[in-house]
């Protein structure tokens, strides 16, 4: 572990830590805007988890430790997400064995901890949204993986710092066929896996339609807010990781000229912009579509699996 | 033309080209498809200028104007008019469901990959790397052929096949004689010609054009 690295991941965790609630009331208040409404203000997430960890911790009768343990997984592997992700700079703190193996197996780890949370409450409605974030889960991980592999091939490695540093030595890659199709590939499941709409509304207590929603239907207080604040990180380092990828640029560079102290800060900055951009980008699109039905979910995904794969066989025979 | 340039541009036509069809197979709405169709038609345009300006080939940038005219321009005119005014815009039940053709899309390109790759080693260049790309289409344009009901899908799918061989054939030779090319273009404006007015004729007749409805004789 190098100094650099070190200090690049402590800057990353306290940037998504205290940003990520932030980006997603920045997304509300642009879609409140759109809709016409006034908005609650882009604070307004950090209210609600400060109102919700004033609370009394509170468990549903009948629940074991699997219940009051999956919140606090979901956090913790969102937080080492957040450290080993290349989101401010390429030097990873974890080089070697944080690659995009180990991160897309955290991320599934926090998913998979909450789908036995939902499952252990008992009730109709976890029970069915741990089943559909299990489908959903399934056709997005495969996707996610081929669709990083495809933009690892040129590079030789599956560390994700390695890919970003060369997608910013090389511009070029990016408008190749491979970018183009695993940034397709890629968009679809950040939204699947993060819970937007057209696969899931995070804003819905329907229940023929929520997913992400019905599983944390029985958490309340501190855990509730865990939860909340574990999914905004997730949405913010999906979003940062796919910002990244595809426009590496502004990036603290580990083998770059600039000392950390100076590179961090601007690419801080940079980042917060990328991901904002972004964020609203997909708030504004999701005033204009609808949900899908969830029976129409599997082929959106299998098309983003496709892509993913003609991905990776492009890199390898165009090439 | 600079060599990572072309390259460059042609790799992203070639995408293009491959997306398009995999993207037939992925939407319902024939409106949509034929729009899809028109793309792919304008990426083999685009493919064949670039390969035309790579070789300083005058005429072989003027077949893929023409080219690009025919098959981005004229032929989804055509269908499109041939969409029936209200009512029967989708394609409602494909005989394989729309995941699993994207699956099949995916093994389909596959196996373009794996039957190509003695074509490629005979000359690598640029040009014939990218030949599975053009392969590909051509089996998903059989696969549109043999699993869509609707006789406008059918139509598309047939045009895939051929957009593929086109493509196929200025990939991996240095340019189709000019002659050949008009020849193959008029007879394909011809079968579309002629696949309308029957659709046109299967609609008046029996109100749809559902083609596993017609599989027996009746009086």
């Amino acid at each position: 572990m190098t100094p650099a690295g070190a200090l690049g991941a402590a800057a990353q965790v306290v940037l998504v830590g205290a940003g990520s609630p932030l980006l997603v009331g920045a997304m509300r208040q642009v879609r409140a805007r759109m809709e016409g409404r006034a908005g609650a203000g882009v604070a307004q997430p950090w209210r609600d988890l400060r109102k919700l960890l004033r609370k009394e911790a509170i468990a549903a009768d009948g629940t074991g430790p699997l219940f009051r343990i999956a919140p606090l997984v979901l956090a913790a592997t969102a937080l080492v997400a957040a450290a080993v992700v290349p989101i401010a700079t390429t030097a990873s703190p974890l080089d070697g064995s944080a690659d995009l193996f180990a991160v897309t197996a955290l991320l599934a780890l926090g998913t998979v901890a909450l789908a036995l949370g939902g499952l252990d409450t008992a009730t109709a409605f976890g029970g069915m949204g741990a089943s559909r974030e299990m489908v959903v889960l399934a056709l997005v991980e495969p996707t996610i993986l081929l669709s990083v592999f495809a933009l690892s091939g040129r590079v030789g490695s599956t560390d994700l710092g390695a890919i970003v540093g060369s997608a910013l030595h090389r511009p070029e890659l990016v408008v190749s066929p491979v970018s183009l199709l695993a940034a397709v590939a890629l968009a679809v499941v950040v939204i699947a896996e993060t819970g937007r709409i057209p696969v899931d509304n995070p804003a819905t207590h329907l229940e023929l339609t929520m997913i992400h929603e019905a599983m944390v239907l029985e958490y309340a207080g501190p855990d509730l807010a865990l939860v909340e604040w574990a999914s905004a990180m997730r949405l913010t380092v999906l979003l940062g990781l796919f910002a990244n990828l595809f426009a590496p640029w502004g990036i603290a560079d580990a083998s770059g000229a600039m000392p950390p102290v100076i590179a961090l800060p601007i690419a801080m900055a940079v980042f917060t912009g990328k991901v904002a951009l972004l964020g609203g980008a997909l708030a504004a699109g999701e005033v204009f579509m609808a949900k899908l039905r969830m029976f129409r979910v599997p082929e959106l995904l299998a098309g983003s699996f496709v892509m993913a794969l003609l991905a990776v066989a492009a890199s390898y025979f165009l090439a | 033309m600079n060599e990572s340039l072309y390259v460059q541009l042609l790799d992203l036509a070639c995408g293009a080209f491959v997306l398009a069809a995999v993207l037939v197979l992925w939407r319902r709405d024939l409106g949509a498809i034929v729009r899809l169709f028109a793309a792919q038609g304008f990426a083999l345009a685009a493919l064949v200028v670039v390969l035309g300006a790579h070789d300083s080939d005058a005429g072989l940038v003027a077949v893929g104007v023409a080219v690009g005219v025919l098959r981005a321009v004229v032929l989804p005119l055509l269908l499109r008019r041939a969409l029936p005014a209200g009512g029967e815009a989708r394609e409602t039940e494909p005989l394989v469901n729309v995941a699993a053709s994207l699956l099949v899309a995916a093994l389909l390109a596959l196996l373009a990959y794996a039957v190509t790759r003695p074509v490629v080693a005979l000359e690598p260049s640029p040009a014939t790397h990218a030949a599975p790309v053009a392969l590909t289409v051509v089996l998903i344009g059989f696969f549109v052929l043999a699993t869509r009901r609707r006789a406008l899908a059918q139509v598309v799918g047939f045009l895939l096949v051929d957009n593929g061989i086109t493509a196929l054939a200025f990939l991996t030779t240095s340019g189709v004689p000019l002659v050949v090319e008009l020849g193959v273009s008029l007879d394909l404006l011809l079968a579309v010609l002629v696949l309308r007015v029957l659709t046109a004729r299967m609609r008046a007749a029996f109100g749809g054009t559902d083609l596993d409805d017609l599989q027996e004789l009746r009086d």
